[in-house]
This record gives structure tokens, sequence and C-alpha cells, in this order.
């Protein structure tokens, strides 16, 4: 399978009378993309906004990041089963604007969205500082569920991206990147003396709006399965996850998937990649055995010696984690685990809710009970007032002068556990 | 104006503390002024920023047997001197030193309020007990060391006296105290993962980035239905040898085990067996070996019939400093020889 992703960049934002890209700058037609969004009855109202790296402007409660994309060839289209019919995507041609992203915000659970802060010291923590961001301010009607909220803000935020990523579908773009991966018995063949590489990505699907869908299948209800690399790169992983900013994968992360590409970009050189598993993390103790069971008998049916898990969320998930690390290796299949640590505000306590002395090769994306002084914002988009309930906030957060003092748990992105960021936890 | 020179406390045993041997380690603690013994390579080390105005001194033995009232007494004599830091050690390998020290800069810190270092040999029981509330600078595993560790300890000393910020374990010389922090790494955590992956799978050495805790998790077998049907066998790591210690075993980090036989023995006297340990008061295991290895008392019960019989053999080493690695050795070892013998069951005694 073989996909050129497009890559336009985008390095300005504005509104503008039509949504076009011109000259590396995203210009946004305000009324029709409102207009587009409140198309659904469950939304009262939106509010556009615009965010842009440097600017003194916090957003919060952020609840997912989506990138602009649109087909140009080949089957499909974004975020299959959602946005687009459920056709097998990941091949042909994909046009990114690269440097955009959309911004869904609005209080749903109220303590599980996160910050982004376009500047200070909270932006070094989060990769949304450095994106164009358009910020969708989102309301329901009255008396909606939480489910539903949920999901119609998702609806929104992958519609918009699609809407947006139309205008890159007649342009030029700035870098093709190729990713071809051929079936693993093929690349297996090509490469005999690399280490065969499997990815076991841990999707978070423990229900109360801790979801994630694949073709727009919940995942609490997917046994483990094998998927395509590219496929993530076109949407067929979306993030319906309300829980905590630092370490969700938003739909951003999950289509632009740093252990793919890190994997993809070594496969023929140091390892060989065979392709990637999906599997969830349901909170009983028979879905967890069944899905890292037949994870795990997947890795072995693609004749891996050796794969990287990542997990997603933390507490009840490191469970699947050590359990998938733990049958893998007891099948001669050595592994790697990337996660991040709880370790509490002074760094003192045990850093996972579980352990095992198999898992003796662990990345860590960082503590995040540690506390960061955000200073005040002159523009906050969303409302602050939720930051004394968000998770990595507590009471008294926030400041008179309106700084914070959170956790970066509160940050979008922060540790993030597919390794998307340089934070690590270290042995003091 | 002359700057004022930070005070420091040195807290010593009975023998750095030049009172005495084995024979002083019942002292209670006891104040002198100024530096003495490793201070003195201290307060070189250390400059003309900080003086150690005063040195306090107690027998081993006397804080492992009043560890209460031996901290109480010795924060009040250290209290005296007015100090702003509290130093002890290095205590090297000596467990019990070891301890004292951590349990003395430990209360400093709490009580005083000020900071407080010790330095000791990476596998010191004191490290495990006090790693995670204090700097231990880590040492090797005698006074052989003492040059090396003394620059280390002045260094960090005057770091925690000036409030500066304090290192990496690796940078600084102290042992990890397993405090988790952030720091920006050179590369995404991807693409470390992969790094890490392909180096594990080729077998050359990685870094984990989170250590796990250590696990030394043993099952315990199934208890024994019949005492009366069963073979009890004797194991100690309180250094019980016969006489003269004919297998040389060491008197802390022990090398080897020692086997005995027993066979037709009832009692284990003084003039026949003695101990081989350093690390604690020998008086009373001499005076009466039974009281590590109560072989007295497993032939009463062989006698009344309520065990089958003592296994003619027990089996002996050092526990003092001795590392987990050698201690893992031994036990495999021994566990494999009672097996084959076909013994039941097995009395482990310490000190």
């Amino acid at each position: 399978m073989r996909l050129e992703l497009g890559k336009i960049k985008i390095s300005d934002l504005a509104f503008g009378p039509q949504t076009k890209v011109e000259a590396g700058t995203l210009y946004v037609n305000q009324a029709e993309l409102e207009a587009l969004i409140l198309e659904d009855p469950a939304l009262k109202s939106c509010t556009v906004h615009l965010a842009k790296p440097g600017e003194k402007t916090r957003i919060v409660p952020v609840k997912d990041v989506v990138e602009p994309r649109c087909k140009v060839s080949g089957p499909g289209g974004p975020f299959p089963g959602f946005i687009s019919k459920v056709n097998p995507v990941g091949s042909g041609r994909t046009h990114v604007l690269s440097g955009a992203a959309v911004v869904t915000t609005g209080k749903i659970v109220g303590f599980q969205e996160g910050i982004i802060d376009m500047s200070g010291p909270g932006a070094d923590y989060t990769p949304f500082s450095k994106t164009y961001n358009v910020v969708l301010d989102i309301e329901p009607v009255e008396g909606i569920e939480q489910y539903a909220h949920e999901r119609a803000v998702r609806l929104a935020g992958l519609k918009t991206a699609v809407y947006l990523g139309e205008a890159g579908k007649d342009i030029k773009p700035d870098e093709i990147e190729v990713y071809e991966l051929d079936p693993f018995t093929e690349a297996a063949a090509k490469h005999p003396n690399l280490p065969k590489v499997a990815y076991l990505m841990m999707l978070l699907s423990q229900g109360l709006l801790h979801d994630t869908f694949v073709y727009g299948v919940d995942t609490k209800k997917l046994l483990p399965t094998i998927i395509h690399p590219n496929e993530l790169f076109d949407g067929a992983i979306v993030s319906g996850n309300c829980v905590s900013a630092c370490d969700k994968n938003t739909t951003y992360h999950h289509l632009n998937n740093p252990v793919v590409k890190e994997l993809y970009r070594r496969h023929g050189q140091d390892i060989c990649f065979l392709g990637v598993v999906i599997s969830n993390e349901n909170v009983t103790l028979e879905d967890k055995e069944r899905s890292s069971g037949y994870a795990t008998k997947l890795i072995q049916m693609l004749g891996a010696d050796a794969a990287v898990i990542s997990e997603e969320g933390f507490g009840n998930p490191d469970a699947d984690l050590i359990m998938n690390c733990e049958r893998l290796e007891a099948s001669g299949i050595k592994t790697v685990l990337l996660t991040d640590e709880y370790a509490g505000r002074d760094g003192a306590s045990q850093s996972l809710a579980d352990i095992s002395p198999q898992a003796d090769a662990v990345v860590s994306a960082g503590n995040a009970n540690e506390l960061i002084q955000l200073p005040p914002m002159e523009t906050v988009i969303g409302n602050l007032a939720v930051t004394d309930v968000i998770a990595g906030g507590f009471e008294g957060s926030k400041a008179a002068d309106g700084s914070l003092t959170v956790e970066l748990q509160a940050i979008m992105g922060a540790t993030n556990e597919l390794g998307f960021g340089y934070v690590r936890g270290i042995n003091y | 104006m002359a700057e004022r020179k930070f005070r420091v406390v040195h807290y010593l045993n009975q023998f750095f503390g030049q009172v005495g041997g084995e024979d002083k380690a019942n002292i209670p603690p006891e104040a002198r002024d100024g530096a003495l013994g490793p201070g003195m390579g201290l307060k070189a080390a250390l400059g003309p920023e900080a003086e150690i105005v005063g040195t306090v001194i107690c027998g081993d033995g006397y804080f492992a047997e009043n560890i209460e009232t031996a901290t109480a007494q010795t924060m009040e004599l250290v209290k005296k001197f007015n100090p702003d830091l509290v130093v002890a050690g290095p205590a090297f390998n000596a467990g019990r030193y070891g301890t004292a020290c951590g349990a003395v800069c430990v209360a400093a810190q709490e009580q005083l309020k000020i900071p407080a270092l010790t330095a000791m040999f990476a596998e010191n029981p004191g490290v495990d007990l006090y790693k995670k509330e204090l700097y231990i600078v880590a040492t090797g595993d005698s006074a052989a060391s003492m040059r090396q560790a003394l620059p280390k300890m002045a260094a960090l000393m005057l770091k925690l006296l000036r409030g500066e910020s304090i290192g990496h374990p690796d940078e600084e010389g102290y042992i990890a105290r397993g405090i988790r922090k952030n720091i920006i790494a050179d590369k995404p955590g991807a693409a470390r993962a992969v790094d890490m992956l392909v180096a594990k799978v080729k077998g050359e050495p990685f870094t984990s980035e989170l250590p796990m805790p250590k696990f030394d998790r043993v099952a315990p077998n199934p208890p024994i239905k019949d005492m009366t049907q069963a073979t009890i066998a004797l194991v100690t790591s309180g250094g019980i040898v016969p006489s003269g210690n004919p297998d040389r075993i060491e008197a802390s980090s022990a090398t080897k085990f020692g086997k005995y036989n027993i066979a037709g023995v009832d009692d284990l006297t003084s003039e026949a067996y003695e101990t081989a340990h350093g690390g604690y008061d020998p008086t009373y295991a001499n005076n009466d070996p039974d009281r590590v290895v109560p072989l007295d008392v497993l032939r009463d019960l062989e006698r009344e019939g309520k065990i089958a019989q003592v296994f003619d053999y027990f089996y002996s080493t050092v526990g003092n400093g001795t590392s987990v690695a050698n201690s893992a050795q031994f036990g495999a070892e021994i566990a494999q020889d009672l097996k084959e013998a076909g013994v039941d069951a097995v009395l482990l005694t310490s000190t």
C-alpha cells in the first residue's frame, strides 16, 4: 500500500471572505464555517476564533485537536465512518495543511479537558502552541446529555478539518512524503537480516467519554486487529476521549503517529517494519485478558521479533500495558514500552499502577504530576473557570491575576505516550 | 566585613571517632569540639567557606540497640553547636553505622530543619532505608575509598549550604534517590523507543528510562502436613562456625558459606563454635551459639517425636554487608543441596 502525503505548509492564519490557502496563509470564512457547524441540531452556538503561535492566548478547556486533510486521489476519504464512507483508506494521495489545526473547546465533563497556551512556559509543553489554530467554541442545545454533546463536538472538529482541508486540494504541496509498506510476508522476505518489528498501539476504551473509534467502530467492542499504518494518516482512528489532557491521543496525534513515522523511517535500515496492531483498554479483567492474548497472537502471526507498545491514559490502562508486555515477552517477542508517569508532585511515588520485571525497557514521557506555573494571558478562549476542576488543576489553581498553578497533566499533549514530545522522566 | 562561615557538625561512630573498636561499640553519644578523624579530610576539602565546629560520636552497638534514644541524644548534642548542616560518615559498608548515619541526618532535616548529608556503599542497608529522604554520596565498600569520598561529600555539602540546586546523581556523585523529575530529551519519545528496541533486539546495552522497583518475591511453599515426619535443617546468616572459622568466612561482605556436620551434636557449645560475623556484638552468640542456631531446642523436639529428625548438617554465612547477588547465589546452592538430601523444611535464622 502506497500513500503520498502532500504537505502544504501553513505559516499564517486570517479570517477572509473566502476559505482558501494562499502563499502559506490559511484564510477562513468565519460565517460559512459557523453555519456549517450549526447544521448539527445538537448545537446551539459556535464561535470560531483564531490563535497563532506566540500570541498571549490561553485556550481552555480543549477537547480534541484535528489536522485539516483532504483526499486528492485514491479510494475513500478522511475520517471514514464519520465524514467519509467506510471504504479502506491509506493509499493514493492526501493533502495536509501542515502547521494548521482545528481545536475544539467547550465544557463537556469540565474536569478532563486541557489547556493550550500559545506562548509562555506552558507553550513549551504542548505541540499545539506551534500550530495555527482554528478554535471552535461550541455550546450545545439545552438539556443535551454528555455523550451526545461529546459526539457533536467530535463531529464538528472532524467536519471543520475536512472543510479547511478541502482548501488545499488544488494547492501544490511544499513537500511530498511517500509511505509505502509491502505485505508483511514480502517485507520480511526482502529484509531477512533485519529484526522484524511490529507496533502494538493501545487505544483508550473505558467508556464514559474515554473512547476511541476505528472506521467509526467503538473500540470497546473491538477484538485487537491489524491495521495498515497508512490508514492512520487518513484518519481511520478518531479520538472521542476526554481523559486527561497530557496523555490522551488526540485525533491530530493519530494522524501524525510518531511511532509509525519512526518505524517507517528506519524500515530497511536497521529494522523491518511489519505493521500495526491496535488493541483496546477496557476496564474488566476478562476484556484485558482477551485483548492482550489476542493482540499477542496477532503479533506472533506477523512473525515479529520485537514490538513497540504505546499506552494511552494512565492508571487502569497500566494493567493492560504490563499484561501486553508480559505476554509478548513470554512469547519471545522483545518489547519497549512507551508510557508516562504519575510519580506524585514530589516525584517520590511509584510511577505506574502496575509493574513487572519483564518491563525492562521503558521510555518515559515524563511525570504528569509535576507542577508548572502558567502566567496570566491577555486572551482566554473558552472558560477559565474550569481550571479549578480540570484534571491536573486543583482548588486554588487560579490566582487572582489569572495565573495558574497546575500539574503538567492539564496541558494538552504534555506527556504524550506515542512519544510525540521531548519531555522525559529521569531518576534523581 | 568577613563573611560568616557555614557551621557544620560531623557524626562519627566510635571507630572513626577514634574512641575504640567493637569493645567501645556500646558508648552513648558524646560531643567534641572541632573536626577529627575523617573530619580532618573533610575540613580540608570544604575550604574556607565552611567549618566543622563539632563532632558527635556514638557507638554503633549503642545506636543500633537504642535508635530512638540515641537519635534524640545525638540531636541534643548537635543542636548545641547551632549548625547549618549535619554530615555523617562515610559509613562505607558498615550496616549499623550506615543506619545510624541515615537516622541522624533525617532527624537533623526534620527536627532542626537544616540540610544533612551522608555517604556510604551502595549496598549498605542504610541506603535503602534513607535514600529517598537524603543525599547519600556513593562510596566504595571500605575506608580505602575515603580519599575519593571526602571531596565529593564536601562539594555537595557546599551546594546544600549555599542553597544551590542539586544536579543529576551521576554528576553529583550521590545515590539516586528514586525521585522522578522531568527533563527535555534530545529526541522525541518515539525515536528513543525505537532506538531502545533496536539495542534490545541486538543484545546491545540500553538503559530503561523507568527502572522497575526491585523484585524478589518468593512464593511460599505449601505448609508441611505432618511435622512428625519432617526432616528439618538449620541455615543461618549469623556467622556461626566451628571454632577457628575453618572456611575463613569473611566478617563482612561474605563470598562463601560453610556446611558443618552436626550429627551426634546435641548443643552448640562456646568451646566448639563461635560467630564469624563482624556486624554485631558477638558476646551473646559466642557465649551460647544456640542463640543464633537453635540446635539444642530442635534436638528436644526430635526426642519428643515432634519432628522426625534434624538434618545432619547446618549451613552458615555472614549476612553483614553481603551483596544481594552473593546471597542469592548462596541461597540457590544451599537449597539445591537440601533438596537432594530430602530435607522437608528449613529454619532460617539471622543475627
